[in-house]
């Protein structure tokens, strides 16, 4: 099952990039779809921070996952590189879950 | 320095810096349950970092595949604005353009684009392509292996990876006013969805209100 989607996914995703490089260029010059491609990503990666950090399956929970997430918060603040960001984050979970 | 060697530096900083970045992902994707062998597959065959973590992410916070795939192919679908930008520059036909339509990402549109002479445009494309392919499977494996060899992943605090490498992809979108003001109620509208929907689909429901929002709200 994990296959299937992996390969359907990977399938959609080069359609996508090969569509760009073929479809004709008036596409770009529509200003809606301009301003609405950019909002996607910043959508679903909002969306995906939210409910990773405050959800088992279907039920929302608070655990040391927040408390990792304020920790990525000032790190990304503070400019840090995208593997200090991640590492502060899963450290801070581990030690949370120690204590 | 000449301007194609300092392409070819940077293309090869870019791709360092996302080889690190992928060992993350082949470690988290591991974590969540995705094998060895599908975590690489992804790196080759997807070859887009965002949707790859949302892929296994869905997967790891247990929603179903489908709403996983769904997801990485509409966070694919920013890769399909680049290629319109970038068709004019690449001129690529036949071949070489289903060769350079796996390329196009962030990372090559990005250096692609910052150039005035299209030759050198043309050079940072495929110089950060290949560069950036080539260390992003590297990292990957690395990254899919290392965490391949624990027992529990989650004693290394791998759960709370995957938010944090979302954080880290965004936060360079948030400049202004909207992006962010547009992140923070997806987060809340997900969030509030959350115990209503099957997994993963608070993202197809945010996906679909930002793009209503796109394309018919009031323009800024």
């Amino acid at each position: 099952m994990i296959w299937a989607g992996v390969l359907v996914a990977s399938a959609s995703c080069y359609a996508l990039k090969l569509a760009g490089l073929s479809l004709p260029q008036r596409w770009l010059q529509n200003q809606r779809v301009q301003r609405t491609v950019p909002m996607i990503p910043i959508a679903l990666l909002a969306a995906l921070v939210g409910t990773q950090t405050f959800s088992v399956g279907q039920h929302l929970v608070l655990d040391v996952r927040a408390a990792a997430l304020v920790v990525a918060i000032v790190a990304v603040a503070l400019r840090a590189p995208f593997l200090v960001v991640v590492a502060v984050a899963s450290a801070t979970a581990a030690l949370g879950r120690l204590i | 320095m000449s301007p194609e060697r300092a392409i070819l530096r940077d293309a090869l900083g870019i791709a360092i810096a996302s080889g690190a970045y992928a060992i993350s992902f082949g470690a988290i994707s591991t974590a969540a349950g995705v094998s060895l062998l599908q975590t690489c597959a992804l790196s080759v065959l997807m070859f887009t970092g965002a949707s790859q973590f949302a892929l296994v992410g869905v997967i790891g916070a247990g929603g179903s595949v489908w709403a996983g795939a769904a997801t990485a192919a509409l966070l694919g679908s920013r890769n399909a604005m680049y290629g319109l930008r970038l068709s004019s520059l690449l001129e690529v036909r036949g071949l070489r353009r289903i060769a350079a339509a796996h390329l196009v990402i962030d990372e090559t549109t990005a250096m692609a684009i910052a150039r005035d002479d299209p030759r050198q445009g043309r050079l940072a494309f495929w110089a950060t392509g290949f560069a950036l392919f080539t260390l992003w499977n590297i990292g990957t494996l690395m990254g899919a292996l290392a965490t391949h060899a624990l027992s529990n992943p989650r004693v290394l605090g791998l759960d709370a990876a995957p938010p944090a490498a979302f954080l880290a992809l965004l936060a360079p979108r948030l400049r202004t006013r909207e992006p962010l003001a547009i992140a923070l109620a997806a987060a809340v509208v997900a969030i509030a969805v959350l115990p209503l929907v099957p997994a993963g689909v608070p993202l197809l429901i945010v996906a679909l209100l930002v793009s209503v929002y796109g394309l018919f709200g009031r323009a800024a």
